[in-house]
Formats: structure tokens, sequence, C-alpha cells
């Protein structure tokens, strides 16, 4: 079958030597960060090319650069040696560049053959759409692909698994040359991953270019032809797969220096205070157990969808964990809400500022009291707003919070300084145990520092930290033990001297 | 000469007016005084009389809006959460019918209840608060356990409440009420009652932690719960105050009106939401005080009795009022939208 398709449809690229795609010179920047800083690669027709980096070295950020979501600051992208300018997805659907999203974006109540033709359905005479053509012309396209799915059921009734395999028909079906696939088998089993990779490899044979983006080390070695690495932003390497080995591709990924930007100070380390034993929340994360202890900052380390964020929420009672225990100073505690963690001396700042942190529309003193007013501050009712404006003042200025006032909207806040202003609220509850969500994400690098100061004094105080981090040489500076996880599970704990990117990753990815 | 020097003068003062930071009422009332004065300068064109300083007309704008007034503060707080509560109208009936049945002198035969007549008025009155009540922590419950969208849970409180109404009543007047209980709604009392509700209410949301978490809920529910706030039982006391509020609007009504019938307060939820929303409360949640809700209030009076006083048809009010309330929630959209770039 893959040799007719072949004959019918041979290779879209005019020569061998002009890559499908080619980007030079890429800058992306975001308020605070630069995303991407003069990152470049190509992708030749016929080929699976895989993407690889830590969280947050910048390859979503190009996908999405090249599926035409973002504009670039600088930059070109050629397709077919032809310079382009991707506006929107449809400019780069219209040059043949199809993404497949991590997140599905299909009609649940629609039909297959609806979701895959949606906007170009073909018409009767009369203008209605006709199912009868919309049905054959899926047909047909699933032949191609070998893939085996009626499309006439309801896309709600599909597995994962399926309406992944219906997305990438879908690309197919624009006559697409290069595809982007982003993490395409992070929801699917060992089989469904076997039957992904033959279409993947069909699609080689007919000409495509596909960009593969993963995390899975074993899955880079199976079906890319040509691996490119990312770290921090920047372009590291190319090379062709079967010249790589494991060792070697984490060591282009994490191969840096650990800078001093951490001052991690040695603190006197106290008595167990949060001790988690074989917690576990359905189909999350399973047999999670670990001690923290008085002054110590455990570094939680894995990748995103490794279920760190969610050990977190089940410790601090958003999402209550359905299975082991949770101790507090060696005594058993049941904790199903935010409120009664904070009880326990807990504080969780999130990992989301804008979803789950900030109170946008309201000034910065209502962003900084809204977890202490529970506690403090009270009288029969009534907020005490002399002493509680006077210790929020006290709060902004030692922590250097910049703004003309308190009753300013937190929304005009620098992101560096919304963080502070939620750090604020949990310091204002004078808390025993800091759960940091990736305490310094998407903030300049001046706002970084200070809150590494400040979570390192911390910790000399007494306060027992956990804190989740994307960015490797955060987590080996400032822990005094590693954490690592993956898939819901924890891989290892690794001592501060034992501890370096390589072991980590190599615990992260299993 | 003398006037380039007052531009000049008055120049840097403007500035500074400009540049002083306003409370967000200013806005609307500028609106209410403005349209205040459309209506005396139209009015002394057409009647040869004055619109504003005519005390008994006054006493009639607030005497109309103040069962409005009463249900608004409620949904003022309603929608500070992110809500909204469309059963205020029909509660307003419930709790009238019900007050009213309470109320009824002795020498009626045809009394709801014969042996519950000549009660002290504490009684009546009780009851039409509790139905409020009731109602108000269905509401509350409703949204806070199966988190269905409170448009539908009170959409759902409204249909059954009037429901609930006609068949307590079958659908008659509860007429031949007490003095007592007519008293409440007699002379100013109406108005006292939405301005004394109209002021606790307003230093429960400015100076009470129930005041600020009801601003957090709105603002970013998920972020609430992440600060320990108890949202759901949060919700269900804001539903419960609103139905509760809806409740006394009721019994005002039914004693204003000395008689309880089940077709009272049509419509009275979508007034209130009106109001709230052109006193600059956000339908997004999370912006909004009763200072305005109460200019609000007065703006629809105003609005009522002046075209009545230059003598436009009712049918072209209830057109212009569509369009004011649809202008509000434009101009609320774009000061949001304004904030965020």
């Amino acid at each position: 079958m893959s040799e007719s398709a072949l004959a019918e449809r041979p290779a879209a690229t005019p020569s061998a030597d002009v890559p499908l795609l080619e980007i030079t010179g890429i800058v992306k920047a975001f308020p605070g960060v630069v995303a991407l800083d003069h990152v470049g690669f190509r992708l030749r027709a016929g080929t699976v090319h895989a993407l690889m980096g830590e969280n947050g070295a910048g390859k979503s950020t190009l996908m999405k650069i090249i599926a035409g979501v973002y504009t670039p600051d600088e930059g070109t992208v050629r397709v077919k040696g032809k310079p382009v300018v991707l506006r929107s997805p449809l400019d780069a659907l219209n040059n043949g560049i199809a993404m497949i999203h991590q997140e599905l974006n299909l009609m649940p109540f629609m039909t297959v053959a609806e979701n895959i033709w949606i906007r170009r359905e073909p018409l009767t005479r009369l203008g209605l759409v006709d199912h009868g053509e919309l049905r054959r012309r899926t047909q047909t396209l699933f032949e191609r692909l070998a893939i085996d799915i009626d499309p006439e059921i309801e896309v709600r009734r599909l597995s994962i698994a399926n309406r992944q395999m219906v997305e990438i028909a879908k690309a197919v079906s624009f006559d697409s040359d290069v595809l982007i696939m982003d993490e395409p088998t992070s929801a699917l089993t060992e089989k469904e991953v076997e039957h992904l990779f033959r279409i993947v490899r069909q699609l080689r044979v007919q000409g495509k270019g596909i960009v593969y983006i993963t995390h899975k080390m074993n899955e880079l070695f199976e079906i890319a032809d040509e691996v490119s690495v990312f770290r921090d932003g920047r372009f590291i390497g190319t090379k062709l797969s079967s010249e790589l080995t494991r060792d070697e591709v984490i060591r282009m990924m994490v191969g840096r220096e650990v800078t001093q930007m951490f001052p991690k100070e040695q603190v006197p380390i106290g008595e167990v205070v949060l001790s988690v034993r074989n917690l576990g929340l359905k189909n999350v994360f399973h047999d999670v157990s670990f001690d923290l202890r008085a002054g110590e900052i455990l570094g939680l380390a894995g990748l995103v969808g490794s279920g760190r964020s969610n050990v977190a929420e089940a410790l601090f009672g958003v999402v209550p964990a359905t299975s082991g225990e949770i101790l507090i100073d060696g005594k058993k505690v049941a904790i199903n809400s935010p409120g009664l963690a904070m009880r326990h001396g807990m504080a969780f700042l999130t990992e989301d500022r804008k979803e789950t942190g900030c109170f946008l529309l309201l000034d910065i003193l209502a962003n900084m009291d809204m977890a202490v007013l529970s506690h403090r501050y009270v009288k029969f009712g009534f907020v005490r707003s002399r002493p509680l404006q006077h210790d929020c003042d006290e709060m902004g200025r030692s922590l250097r919070i910049k703004t003309p006032s308190l009753q300013e909207v937190i929304q005009n806040l620098s992101g560096g300084n919304q963080q502070k202003v939620l750090i604020s609220r949990w310091l204002m509850t004078q808390p025993r145990i800091l759960l940091l969500d990736e305490p310094t994400r998407g903030i300049d690098v001046g706002a970084k520092a200070e809150i590494h100061r400040l979570v390192t004094q911390l910790a000399g105080k007494g306060v027992a930290v956990l804190m989740i981090s994307s960015e490797m040489p955060e987590v080996l500076g400032m822990s005094d033990r590693v954490m690592v996880m993956h898939e819901g599970r924890v891989t290892g704990i690794v001592d501060r001297k034992d501890a370096d990117q390589v072991k980590i990753m190599e615990l992260a990815s299993h | 000469m003398s006037v380039i020097n007052q531009t000049a003068e008055a120049l840097p003062m403007l500035a500074r007016l400009k540049r002083r930071k306003w409370p967000p009422e200013v806005g609307i009332f500028l609106v209410l005084v403005g349209i205040s004065l459309f209506f005396e300068a139209v009015g002394w064109y057409l009647n040869g009389q004055s619109f504003i300083f005519n005390l008994e007309r006054l006493e009639i704008i607030i005497l109309q809006m103040a069962v409005i007034g009463i249900i608004a503060v409620g949904v003022n707080m309603v929608i500070i959460t992110g809500g909204i509560d469309l059963s205020s109208g029909s509660v307003v009936a419930a709790a009238a019918v019900v007050s009213a049945s309470l109320a009824q002198i002795s020498d009626f035969p045809r009394a709801v209840f014969p042996q519950l007549t000549d009660l002290p008025i504490i009684w009546p009155v009780l009851a039409g608060v509790t139905v409020g009540l009731i109602i108000g922590l269905i509401n509350g419950s409703l949204i806070a356990f199966t988190a269905i969208p409170p448009f539908i849970a009170t959409l759902g409180t409204m249909v059954a409440a009037r429901g609930f109404a006609k068949w307590f009543t079958g659908a008659m007047p509860v007429s031949m009420l007490t003095d007592q209980f007519a008293w409440i709604g007699s002379g100013a009392n109406p108005v006292v009652i939405f301005l004394l509700t109209a002021v606790i209410f307003h230093i429960v949301l400015r100076y009470t932690r129930f005041g600020k978490f009801t601003y957090a809920i709105g603002a970013n529910r998920q972020a609430a719960v992440v600060s320990g706030i108890n949202v759901n039982r949060h919700l269900i006391y804001i539903y419960a105050i609103a139905g509760l509020l809806s409740g006394i609007a009721g019994t005002v009504t039914a004693a204003r009106a000395i008689s309880g019938q089940s077709g009272m307060g049509v419509m009275y939820e979508l007034d209130a939401i009106a109001a709230v929303v052109i006193g600059g409360t956000s339908l997004a949640g999370g912006v909004g005080r009763v200072t305005g809700t109460v200019i609000g209030v007065l703006i629809l009076g105003v609005m009522t009795s002046g075209f009545t006083f230059i003598r436009i048809d009712a049918f072209y009010q209830e057109m212009v009022k569509g369009v004011i309330i649809v202008a509000a929630v434009v101009a609320d959209m774009y000061r949001q939208r304004k904030r965020r770039t």
C-alpha cells in the first residue's frame, strides 16, 4: 500500500538539497524573558526531525512560530527555499505547514469526517453539505494512512489515541508538507504508539517532513532521523540520531556550568516537619513518600506532567490525595481543603500566576492580605485595616515591591513584582511549610535572584521549603536534596553533593 | 488681557482635576445629573414647571424604586462574585403572598388561614423574609454543590417560585390586610428600609472580611480557593442574602399595595440587574460598589418618571431603557479592555 501511495504522490520537494523548511536567526522575546535567541534549524523532506530540550528550552515557542501562532521579533522562515511570513495558523497551513497540538482541537459533538473537513465541506448543488462525498473523502484519506476509524462516528466516542489519529489525518488532508507533532505520544499506550509510528513512517516515505517534539529518549532513537537540541532558548546542534547515544543527548541538553547565581547558605537542618507516606491520587501520582525538615529546601524536579504540581496540590488540599498519609510534626493529619492546610502552617505558591494566583482586578493590598485574613487582622468580622495596612507596607518594603502604593491594581505590576506580592500573601501567614511551584517562572533575572535570596533566608529561619522547578540550575543551586518524579512516581531522591544535571535528567526521563 | 489670564490660570487647574483619582462612581453620578437636567430643561419647555425641584415627584421617584433598590443591593453582591440571580422577581411574589396571608384581618371571611388572622406584625414579616431566605439558600446550595451555572440555577427557582406563588393563592389576590402590616409600606418607610440595607451592605463590602472575600471570589475563584477561602460556603451566604433581601422587598411590596398577588414583581430581577450594571458593577465579577448601585437605581427611577413627566409613551420608555442597559454593559466591557492594555 505504501508503495502505491509513493507512486501516486512523489516527494514534494523539487530538489533534494533545498530543505522543506529552513529557519534562521529567529528571536522571540516575551516581557522579561528571551524565549528564543537567534535560533535556526532545517527540516529535510522525507525525514523525521526530533526536537529535544528541557522544559523552557524554547521548543514549544519555536513550533508556535513555525505554525504561525506567534510572530518572531527577528529572523526568517523559508518554505522550500522561499521566505514566508506566517501571521496566523491559516498562513502556515496555506504554506503547507500543519501542527498537531498537544491539546487536541477537535469538536466532540461532530463526526470524524465533519471535523476533518470543517470549513472545506464538499457541497451539493443546493449548497448543502454533501455527506456522501464527505464520507468517501474521509475513507480515502484513512486508507492512505492505514487508519481504521468510522468516519461517521462522533469524536467524543473516540479514545484519545484515535482522536490523535484524526488530528493527524486532518493535518495530512491539507496536503501539508510539514507536520509538527508536539509530544504526540504523551497520552498513548504502547500499542497505540506503535500504530502512530507506523503512520509517521508512512508519511516519511511519502516525502513529508515531520517535526517531532518529545521528551522520551527511546522514541527519539526509534523514529527520528535527525535530532536538534535546544537549551535556554538557544540552538545547540543538529545530529543524525544514528550517530548519537543517549548520554550524548543528555549532555547536549544540560551541558552548562551551574552559575553561582544561587546564594545557597548551609543552615542547620532541624526536625522533620512534614512526612509524606505513600501519597497517591488516582490515575495521577502514586506512592510518593518523603520527609521534609525545618530549614531544608527540597527541590522537586521532573518534566511537566510528571505529577509534581499535583503532589503540591494534594499536600495543600486543593485536590486532596486519595491514598496515603500526611504527617505534620509526626502527627497524622487529614488535609482536604486549603483552609485546613493553612491551619497546619502550610503555604502554597501556585505555578500559574494568572490562573490561580493573582486577583488581577484587585489592588495589591487585597492580593497580599487575602490569605492572612482567615486568621488575623479581623475583629468581629471587621478588617482591622490600620495594622493590616502597616504590616503590608512593611512587607512590601522588605521584599522591595516596586509600586507607588499598595492601592495600585496588581495587573499593572511586572511579573516579578506580581510574584513578590503573591509570596508576601503567604509570608503574611507566617508559614512553617512553604510549597513553591515554579517560583521564578517568567520573571526577569533581577527579581529571580531576589526571590532565591528570600527563599534561602526563609530556610535559614527554619521554614521547611518544597520547591518545584523546571529550571535545572535553580533546582541544583537552591536545594539541599532533589526529589525527581517521572510519570507520577518518585524515581529518586538525590543529595545535594551527589546531584548533577545528567543524573536528574536521567531520573526525569527514565 | 484679563480673559487670557483667566484661561492661563484655569488650565493647570483643569489638568489637576483630571489627574486626581476620582472614585469610579463619579462618572455615573454625572450621568444621573445629566439625565435630570435634561428632564428639567424639557420640563420647563413643555410643562412650564421644574422636574427636580418638586418634592412630591422626588418622593414618588424614590418610593417607586425603593423595592428595586432593596433587591439590587443583594443582586450587586451576587454579581460581584461573578454570578447572577434571576429569581428575585419571583421571590418578591412568593414573599408577598405568604406574608400577606398571615396579615389578614379577622373579619374577612375568605382569609387564606382563617385561624391565623390579626397576627402581630412580626409574623407576616418573618414569614416573608423566611420565604426569601429559603429560596436564596436553595439557589446557593445548587450553585455551590452541583456546580451548575448560576444562570440556570436561578432560572429554575425563578420559574418554580412564581409557580409556588400562584399555587399558594390560586391566582387570587390576598387582600384585607391589617393596618399594622400596611404601615410597613406607608410613607417613606420603604425608602428607609432601602437606605438602611444600602448602608449596611456598603459597610459589609468595604470594611469586613466577608466583603473582601466576596470580591476575591469574583476576581479569581481558583485563587480564592487556594488562598484558603471556603468558596462554596461563601456563595451560599451570598445567594441567601440576595434571597433574603428579595423577601424583604416582597413583604414591602405587599404592604404598599395592601395586598399580596402572585403577579407581583414581574421583571424586577431585570430592573435590579440593570441598576447594578449601570452602577458600574462588572458582570465578569470582582468589581462593584453599593454606592454605584444606588446611583444606578436612581437613574432608572429618574428615567421612568422623567419620561412620564414629559409625556412620552410607556412603550418608548421601555425601548430607551433597553438601550441604556446595553450601553452600560458595552461601557463596562470597554472599561475592562482599557484596563487590560
